[in-house]
């Protein structure tokens, strides 16, 4: 059971959230017509054993997605932030 | 009722003046409150209470804990019945009854026994090695043999009648385990200040010191310490709790094992409740288990852990033997030995060491204990039950002596619990002094202590209960001090010499032939693990696989060190370099019940109703269950079938009006001053010229560019829309909408929220729609003029406003009314009474399906995670004037070939015949591989006469006209089938724009 610090309500249990992939990767602009660039940002990513950037949406709480720095190894949480504000 | 022979006349730790009365077997037996079942039946002499799984061989009890292999038994009946109960921790009560498992007729006449005649052939791979290959079909012949022979009991089929309870605990520490290493653990950070948690899975605080003579000065311990512990307020003292496992982030599981000590549990109280514990750090003290030394015939009943003789003795005054031999390589069977022959016993303590403690020996000495020093037990002689052993001098196995006993207790060493450490990934070390796994590193969040950290010696396991206790509630932050605590014990029990590791005594020519098991609970012998040796599984995760080793009910608690320090033996190498299997939660069985909680049966999920829920159940509706909604399927009349009932209520709703339920539609209210630019980023077509008062049907595709989800949204006003989505994606789709509002596009001034739950939706389609509700809903204007296709209308039936959308999924004229869902009901209500005069019809589920098949209407088999808006001939709505999800990546090469699977109609070309959902499409006669497509929703068509269906074909539409085969394997069964348009139905809209 991760709990997670919710910046906006607290620690919860992750029963609460709900897993939304990894917050390591840049969006591109919606304007970007580059199909490199967004198959880059929908297909490839890296599969770390170790400390990882991920989205959490607060989905039975506030619905406030947020980016949690999770250990994939440990499951230790390292930080918890509003994804408002703090994209890669 | 008997006598029990065994039972000592004074001492031990149960109520005799609190008899109870149970059964095994059938037969009466009468015991005493603070009993276990395993006691109550060591007093009276009853030695087999089992049989082994694979042998059938007769076994009793062997320990006095959670730990037991042998002595599984299946309690209570009914409902209740629970097999593979451990007979040495079910605490007894009156009425009890109790059943020995595994044997035909009886436990003490077993048919099945014949297996130990088979034995030579039933060793390790016996099943890989008899059923693979060429002789694999016999394993069909011989498996329903094989599975009744060999097995531990037998689940009921009968529902559970209690009831199970789950929870949530908070604590600042948690301490596993209530002997004197975590009471006094307890204690120091009870004082500390911090919030202290205590769980213990025995029905009583103590753990070793009760194992001690009743009244001495272990007791007067734990008195002293419960005392003060009473007078915290922040300790908690949970007994028959069993902590089973350690999860991530300071969270562990626990069983509450409330009501099973009684027959059934009081008023509606539940019989279990399964904790979630959330504590700033544990203090694990679990603890350690007595372990076996592996001889011949070391299987017999009347064959005992020592420490059991002891708890037996000391606990429940039974001394389930006359002539007691003891057998030991460490000082923990002296105190046995002691305890034995001051209760009456004749005791023989034979020790492989040829040194024995000095103290120890004189205080058995004086109690009239006889020891043999540098010998072991080569075997255990007796058929039914042990009579005796012969004992050899450690260094010459074949000068045996005899030595008759009724009982031999053994002791191979102690085992730390490390099991709730080793959960979160810290791995144990060998300690070579102890000859035991040790903790190694702490994972974060947890410290050992007593026992379970290797402390054998109870002012040692104080000690280090004291320290870890107060390191706990200082890492929690409490660090408050007191007067110093008077916590020393008055009893001396260090060890005086060290333990010798011996896990097997040799064979000589007397026992070559006899078993000497490892692991009683499967079955496993020395030639087992030696034959997995010889064939190469050394690895011990291998071995336990291949020989099923420290598998079952007590995953080998008592026999896997053996085990694994005879294959470092066999391998020539270290015991801590074949290190030991992963330990995994839960550490003693759990209840499937217990896990579940109350979430069986209609509360294994939330369900979902409409508004209009009870009229359709009023109405006879019959449901399906549409995810976590339940929907009206279908309103049958008197004897009516499912498809007679639909193709009626599809064929009226074109005739004249019908009514259905849509309010589990996805319903998001958009509302900001750039809403109009988030839909037109959002959906594949352009919403910047969608008019106040106008609908569009929109197509959102996910970021790889495959279609997500469709649906019509409604302009309100300038800056308010109201969205709605597929019943299925609902959810999906509005986290995908806050996600893209939070993250990608923070800039949009939009606010969505969804109100699926605040509006009750309904359409009324068909012909007479219209005049229905201009009757009913006089303040619009429902002309075609007034309300067109695709138009928005603001009305009210008496105070209810009502939301008209005249949109159609049906392809007949049509509308969607929504309004509060509050107002659900009534407005139903009204729509359907004032449908009488035009012969109304309400329809479910199965019809709307069958109309929008008609209507070549995409759904969710279509929208199936791999089509493209191209493929389902989506493709024309999407702008090429503006960017949206999906834009780029719809047009990579993949998503554009000409030959993926389109969206076509298809018809049988024989109208009788029927067509199957799901089957394969192929080239007439070619059906190989996964074909040229597959059907994807079929249905009867009114309209046609016939079945019809959506398809996904390679080509698509260019293959119209064209006859292939529908080939569905499960049932051998191959239609043609015409690739027809999907529109079967008004292609030309005309009806739905009337």
């Amino acid at each position: 059971m991760i709990r997670i610090d919710c910046p906006y309500c607290g620690a919860r249990d992750h029963t609460e959230f709900s897993y939304g992939g990894d917050a390591s990767v840049p969006r591109p602009d919606i304007a970007c017509e580059d199909i490199k660039a967004w198959s880059d940002y929908v297909f490839l990513r890296d599969n770390p054993r170790g400390a990882h950037s991920e989205f959490w949406h607060h989905v039975n709480g506030c619905r406030e997605w947020l980016i949690v720095k999770r250990d994939t190894a440990t499951h230790e949480v390292a930080a918890v932030l509003p994804a408002r504000g703090n994209m890669p | 009722m008997s006598a029990a022979p065994f039972r000592l006349k004074t001492g031990g730790r149960i109520a005799r003046e609190r008899p109870l009365s149970f059964t095994f077997d059938g037969r009466r037996f009468e015991g005493f409150a603070g009993d276990t079942l395993a006691s109550a039946l060591l007093a009276h002499g009853v030695a087999t209470v089992a049989r082994s799984f694979k042998f059938h061989r007769r076994r009793g009890i062997y320990t006095a804990s959670s730990d037991e292999p042998n002595a599984l038994v299946s309690l209570g009946g009914g409902g209740r019945h629970e097999p593979n109960a451990r007979a040495t921790d079910t605490e007894l009560f009156d009425g009890l009854a109790a059943r020995s498992q595994n044997c035909w007729p009886s436990v003490n006449f077993d048919l099945m026994a014949v297996n130990g005649w088979f034995a030579p052939i039933l060793k390790a791979g016996f099943y890989y090695k008899t059923f693979m290959g060429p002789t694999r079909g016999a394993w069909r012949v011989y498996e329903h043999v094989i599975r009744r022979a060999a097995g531990l009991g037998k689940a009921t089929l009968q529902r559970d009648p209690d009831t199970y309870e789950h929870g949530h605990l908070f604590c600042d520490v948690l301490v596993a385990g209530a002997g004197p290493a975590g009471l006094a653990a307890a204690l120091a950070a009870g004082r500390a200040g911090a919030r202290v948690i205590v769980c213990e899975q025995q029905p009583r605080t103590g753990g070793q010191l009760l194992d001690q003579p009743a009244d001495g000065p272990g007791d007067d311990w734990r008195r002293r310490i419960m005392d003060e512990l009473a007078g915290l307020a922040t300790v908690r003292i949970m007994t028959r709790t069993s902590v089973f496992g350690a999860y991530d982030g300071g969270t562990f599981g626990l069983i509450e094992r409330l009501f099973d000590h009684v027959r059934e549990p009081p008023g509606r109280q539940p019989r279990q409740r399964s904790w979630t514990l959330r504590c700033g750090h544990a203090v694990i003290a679990t603890g350690a288990t007595e372990r076996a030394i592996v001889f011949a015939n070391n299987d017999r009943p009347g064959i005992m852990l020592a420490s059991a003789i002891g708890s037996m003795i000391n606990r429940y005054a039974v001394l389930p033997g006359r002539a007691v031999v003891l057998f030991t390589n460490n000082d923990s069977a002296y105190d046995v030995a002691c305890d034995a022959a001051r209760a009456g016993a004749a005791v023989t303590l034979v020790d492989v060491r040829r040194q024995p403690p000095a103290k120890r020996s004189g205080r058995c000495r004086d109690a009239g204990v006889a020891i043999i020093a540098g010998h072991g037990v080569i075997a255990a002689a007796g058929r039914k039950s042990v009579s005796g052993v012969h004992i050899a001098p450690v260094d010459a196995s074949d000068d045996t002596r005899f030595l008759a006993c009724d009982l031999l207790g053994v002791s191979g060493g102690w085992t730390p619990a490390v099991h709730l450490m080793s959960h979160r990934g810290a791995r144990p070390l060998y300690d070579e002094g102890l000859a035991c796994f040790v903790p190694g590193d702490m994972s974060p969040g947890q410290s050992a202590a007593g026992a379970c950290a290797g402390a054998f010696a109870l002012s040692a396991c104080i000690a280090q209960g004291l320290a870890a206790g107060r390191e706990a509630a200082g890492l929690c932050g409490f660090a408050r001090t007191r007067k110093p605590l008077r916590t020393s014990i008055e009893i001396d029990d260090a060890w005086e010499m060290p333990i010798e590791p011996y896990w097997a005594s040799p064979v000589n020519g007397r026992t070559k032939s006899a078993p000497r098991f490892v692991d009683l609970q499967n079955d496993v012998t020395i030639s087992d693990i030696e034959l997995a040796h010889r064939e190469g599984f050394v690895s011990l995760e291998h071995l336990k696989r291949y020989t099923t080793l420290g598998m079952g009910t007590d995953q080998g608690k008592t026999s896997n060190v053996a085990a694994l320090a005879l294959m470092a033996g066999l391998r020539g190498c270290a015991v801590s370099d074949v290190g030991t299997t992963t330990f995994r939660p839960p550490y003693m069985p759990v209840a499937i019940g217990a896990l579940a909680g109350p979430r069986v049966g209609p509360r294994l999920q939330p369900r979902r109703l409409s508004p209009m829920h009870d009229w359709h159940r009023d109405h006879g509706a019959v449901y399906i269950q549409a995810g976590l909604w339940e929907r009206p399927w279908y309103y049958p009349g008197p004897g009516e079938s499912l498809e007679q009932c639909y193709i009626r209520e599809a064929r009226q709703t074109r005739k004249t009006v019908g009514l259905t339920d849509v309010s589990p539609l996805g319903k998001i209210d958009v509302q900001g001053p750039d809403a109009a630019e988030f839909l037109n980023r959002v959906y594949i077509n352009g919403w910047k010229k969608l008019a106040v008062g106008k609908a569009r049907y929109g197509v959102m595709l996910r970021e790889d560019g495959i279609v997500a989800d469709d649906g019509t949204t409604s302009r309100l006003a300038d800056e308010h829309y109201f969205m709605t989505t597929t019943t299925a994606n609902a959810g999906a789709v509005m986290a995908r909408l806050e996600f893209l509002l939070q993250t990608a596009w923070p800039d949009l001034k939009v606010h969505v929220t969804s109100v699926s739950d605040q509006w009750a939706g309904m359409a009324v389609a068909g012909p007479r729609s219209r005049d229905l509700l201009a009757g009913l809903i006089r303040d619009v204007d429902f002309s075609a003029e007034g309300l067109p296709f695709m138009g928005l209308a603001h009305g009210s039936v008496r105070a209810i406003p009502v939301r008209i959308l005249r949109v159609s999924y049906s392809g007949e004229l049509a509308y969607e009314l929504y309004c509060p869902a509050g107002f659900g009901h009534e407005l139903w209500d009204r729509v359907f009474g004032a449908g009488a005069d035009f012969d109304l019809v309400v329809y479910g589920l199965e019809a709307m399906g069958t109309m929008r098949i008609e209507k070549g209407h995409v759904a969710g088999p279509e929208i199936d995670g791999r089509t493209s808006a191209g493929d389902l001939g989506l493709g024309r709505m999407a702008s090429t004037k503006k960017p949206f999800i999906g834009s780029v990546l719809m047009r990579r090469d993949g998503l554009r070939d000409a030959s993926r699977p389109a969206l076509v109609g298809i018809r049988p070309v024989e109208r009788t015949q029927r067509l199957s959902a799901g089957a394969i499409l192929c080239e007439p006669g070619r059906h190989e591989g996964h074909g040229i497509g597959h059907v994807s929703s079929i249905t009867f068509s009114p309209q046609m006469g016939c079945d019809i269906a959506l398809a996904l074909v390679s080509g698509g539409l260019a293959r119209e006209g064209d006859i292939v085969d529908a080939v569905f394997s499960m049932r051998d069964e191959t239609v043609a089938v015409r690739i027809v348009n999907p529109v079967f139905f008004d292609p030309g809209g005309e009806r739905l724009r009337g």
